[in-house]
């Protein structure tokens, strides 16, 4: 009764369009948090800060190529130890302000230092100075050279081939200190950088609006008017909205439960570009935590799982993984086979192991769906080798915690907190979650895995940093992968694939909406039609 | 009365307190590390560290607890671990949303429900009675999300006469409103029809039908005045959780009121977000039940604070 009077007192189409022409508009569940590109750290944001700040280097759009930026070239040391970077001229801030090269020091020294609580460090490490100066003991970064206006300097403690791809991450990227001084705190909230776009309004819990930087360096770029990103808004509501032509981009993806209903209309599926993404999904064995500390048990496990089964889980939207490495990443390894699906055989291992009668153990996951469906698979095909295993699903954040605690977590699916990568290197999957260098208390690395010999394989191809040695250094760590596995300290079980679902309306090539940096879309390459 | 008001203000404060101390320690005991979800995936255990020591959250409880309490005491409710803002600017930016649901909320409940409960008592074991108080048990039980889901998909989605969930003009609060309404007004229904039951059976009741008064004036005059009691403690309750935020409504219909800002902050532990919705829905829900008892009077003569 009620709904016809009210249907009676408002107009169809009232109030309903948030875009209008010019602007792509994208939905999230969660708030957008901070802008700021020393701070700001999830797959939503990340982009986002992308596409209002630069850095030196940067990757050509739709691949994981990496390309000199607001550097207009480099040039690197014989002892591949300094970097010299030719600033591009005339690039200003949006706040009319041209960018020199102090800029640059200033934002990594902003970034490094402890009051800014940036989460980024870690990956600057190797910059000669950087533990003086957080350590408070230097007033600078001795490390990071302004040699001219124009012309920056990097000097590394020893050579890393990932170097590069760190001047293309959101942490290296350059803000105007007079904006920074100004904001204070709320800088993340009142972001002043160089990028495509810039902010136009921010209202929270609701929007984030950003428009078009009219003097963007880049040429024709970017090629939208305005982005408008709404949140708070629930997927399925999100795709009851696209449908209506009211969205352009769900950013939170398509929501599970109509997954197969989109799929299998020939309309909707037209309308759904799939890609690869830089993730796998593992199961970490603990090889601290008896019996995993014998490399047997820990291959039993490898080929007791069904990966395919579990991919069904997910609607087959992931392929199964017998490696560490995503295949979208250099270095992944056509050729190795993995462990091959054979519980009778894992089950001959675990009895030359001393387990005939299997084993109980704990397998620790993250509660949000699909993950307990995983684990659950996951513990049923153990079963079958007869390993009994109790199931936690828990909070994120508190089998991050589980994770990183010396002997408490046996095993853990990664599913809902890891591995995606920061950057498109291979190295990325080995120092932050297998190397013995992290193996310690509050690491990544849940395996508490370390092995020295791979750890000298990995130093040495870093050193390889020149991009003729390339395919050498590719192989150097297909190599080391080979030795990590041959250890079984994971389980990988499958690398999603990404399924965005845009309007007829956008345009721009296919690639730049499973860019594989920009997550959903590329911002500064998505137009309208 | 104003003892009364004076008393009932010391409560209030000591319950508040009780509310800061005891959320306060559970915070604190949540196996979780708020700097570690900070520093995020790549992070170093070093930069976790130095996160940990920026924030204050390497000290003791106590000494944490004081230095919380200090700040709350000049108004400062700290800054989102998450969102680098000031937690009342968030509260503040999630104020009006949450007092429009609530206050459109409430005026559906009362439609919803008043009317029902007091047809249903007039026509007690009636057919209609059966039906009103079959329809409260439905709209009680089915839960918000699927309700909430079911009307945007009928009336945004395929009639398309409101829109689908977002925040703006009286043409979105709607929606959630009603789907507040038909939860809570069965609780209404059934409440008034209880008290409107028992009214009619009174005396004075009889006295008045005896009178000759017509049945809708012995109803609204004499009854109603007497059965609302309940009601008006209800709404009070109401006042205060919505105020609290209404989690799964404001979640599906994607309202930036407290309520998605609470569940926000819960999922990366945003503990300053948590604390500060906590002490907000406190006071809140407080306030609601003290003006709820500061009504009663203006209803009631009977009933005087001493």
């Amino acid at each position: 009764m009620l709904l016809a009077v009210v249907a009676l007192l408002l107009p169809p189409g009232v109030a309903l369009g948030q875009g209008g022409k010019v602007a792509v508009v994208i939905t999230f569940k969660d708030d957008i948090s901070t802008l700021d590109p020393a701070v700001g750290y999830d797959w939503q944001n990340w982009s986002i800060i992308k596409s209002l700040f630069d850095g030196l280097m940067d990757y050509e759009p739709g691949t994981t190529k990496l390309v000199p930026h607001l550097a207009e070239s480099y040039t690197i040391s014989s002892d591949a130890r300094t970097y010299t970077f030719k600033l591009r001229q005339g690039v200003k801030f949006t706040n009319g302000r041209e960018v020199t090269a102090q800029d640059f020091k200033y934002s990594l020294e902003r970034m490094l230092n402890p009051k800014t609580q940036s989460p980024g460090p870690g990956f600057f490490s190797g910059i000669v100075g950087v533990k003086a100066f957080q350590e408070g003991k230097a007033a600078e970064v001795t490390g990071i050279k302004v040699v001219d206006p124009s012309t920056l300097q990097i000097t590394l403690d020893a050579a890393n081939a990932a170097f590069l791809h760190t001047m293309a991450i959101n942490f290296s990227h350059v803000v105007p200190r007079e904006e920074v001084e100004k904001a204070g705190a709320d800088f993340g909230h009142k972001p002043v950088g160089t990028g495509a776009f810039r902010l136009k309004e921010w209202v929270l819990g609701q929007r984030v609006v950003l428009e078009r930087n009219p003097n963007y360096f880049l040429k024709g770029r970017p090629r939208a008017q305005e982005i408008v990103i709404l949140v708070g808004v629930e997927p399925s509501v999100a795709l009851l909205r696209f449908q209506r032509g009211e969205v352009d981009i769900l950013g939170d993806g398509i929501p599970p439960a109509r997954f197969v209903q989109v799929m299998s209309d020939p309309k909707q599926k037209a309308l759904v570009v799939i890609g690869d993404q830089l993730q796998t999904g593992y199961v970490t064995i603990n090889t601290e935590v008896k019996p995993f500390t014998d490399v047997r048990v820990r291959r039993a496990l490898n080929m007791a799982i069904d990966k395919r089964k579990i991919v069904r889980i997910i609607n087959n939207r992931a392929v199964p993984a017998n490696q560490v490495l995503p295949p979208l990443m250099p270095g992944y390894d056509k050729a190795y086979k993995g462990y091959p699906y054979d519980p009778a055989a894992a089950r001959k291992l675990l009895a030359e192991a001393g387990y005939p009668n299997g084993f109980s153990t704990t397998l620790y996951a993250n509660n949000t769906d699909p993950n307990p469906r995983i684990a659950q698979a996951i513990q049923a095909d153990l079963a079958r080798i007869r390993v009994k295993v109790e199931l936690k699903t828990l909070a994120q954040s508190t089998v991050i915690e589980a994770g990183g605690t010396k002997g408490k977590a046996p095993l853990i699916w990664s599913g809902g907190m890891a591995w995606i990568a920061d950057y498109p290197d291979p190295n990325n999957f080995y120092w932050p979650i297998l190397s013995c260098a992290a193996r310690g208390p509050g690491s990544w690395n849940w395996a508490w895995y370390c092995n020295q010999r791979a750890e000298q394989m990995a130093k040495a191809a870093d050193a390889l940093v020149r991009p003729e040695q390339a395919k050498i250094r590719a192989e150097r760590f297909q190599a080391m992968y080979r030795t990590v596995m041959a250890d079984a300290p994971w389980i990988p079980i499958f690398n999603e694939r990404r399924y965005t679902m845009r309007s007829a309306r956008l345009s721009g090539p296919t690639a730049i909406f499973v860019d594989p940096i920009h997550i959903p879309v590329h911002y500064d390459e998505v137009g309208l039609k | 009365m104003a003892r009364y008001l004076v008393l009932r203000l010391g409560q209030a404060l000591l319950v508040l307190f009780g509310i800061t101390l005891v959320a306060f320690v559970i915070t604190f005991l949540v196996p979780a590390d708020p700097a570690r979800m900070i520093a995020g995936q790549s992070a170093t255990a070093e930069t976790v560290q130095r996160i940990r020591h920026e924030l204050g959250l390497d000290l003791p409880l106590p000494a944490q607890f004081g230095r919380y309490l200090r700040h709350v005491l000049r108004g400062d409710l700290g800054r989102s671990y998450a969102q680098k803002v000031d937690v009342a600017a968030l509260l503040r930016s999630r104020f009006p949303a949450t007092v429009e649901l609530m206050v459109a909320g409430i005026v559906f409940e009362l439609l919803i429900g008043l009317p029902a409960g007091i047809l249903a008592a007039v026509r007690r074991d009636s057919w209609l009675d059966r039906t009103v108080m079959v329809g409260a048990f439905l709209g009680v039980s089915a839960p918000q999300f699927a309700v909430g889901l079911l009307l945007l998909y009928l009336v945004a989605f395929k009639l398309q006469v409101l829109p689908l969930g977002g925040y703006g003009g009286l043409s979105h609060v709607l929606l959630p409103a009603l789907t507040l309404g038909i939860a809570g007004g069965g609780w209404y229904a059934r409440v008034m029809r209880s008290a409107m039951v028992e009214v009619l059976t009174q005396d004075y009741v009889r006295t008045a039908r005896a009178k000759g008064l017509p049945g809708v004036q012995v109803v609204s005059k004499h009854a109603l005045k007497n059965a609302i009691l309940p009601v008006v403690t209800m709404v009070g309750l109401d006042f205060g959780t919505f105020m609290g935020g209404v989690v799964v409504v404001e979640s599906v219909f994607g309202w930036p009121g407290i309520g998605q800002l609470a569940w926000q902050a819960i999922q990366i532990v945003d503990i300053p977000v948590i604390m500060g919705v906590v002490i907000f829905s406190a006071l809140a829900i407080v306030t609601g039940n003290l003006l709820a008892d500061l009504v009663y009077p203006l209803l009631d003569p009977k009933i005087r604070y001493q």
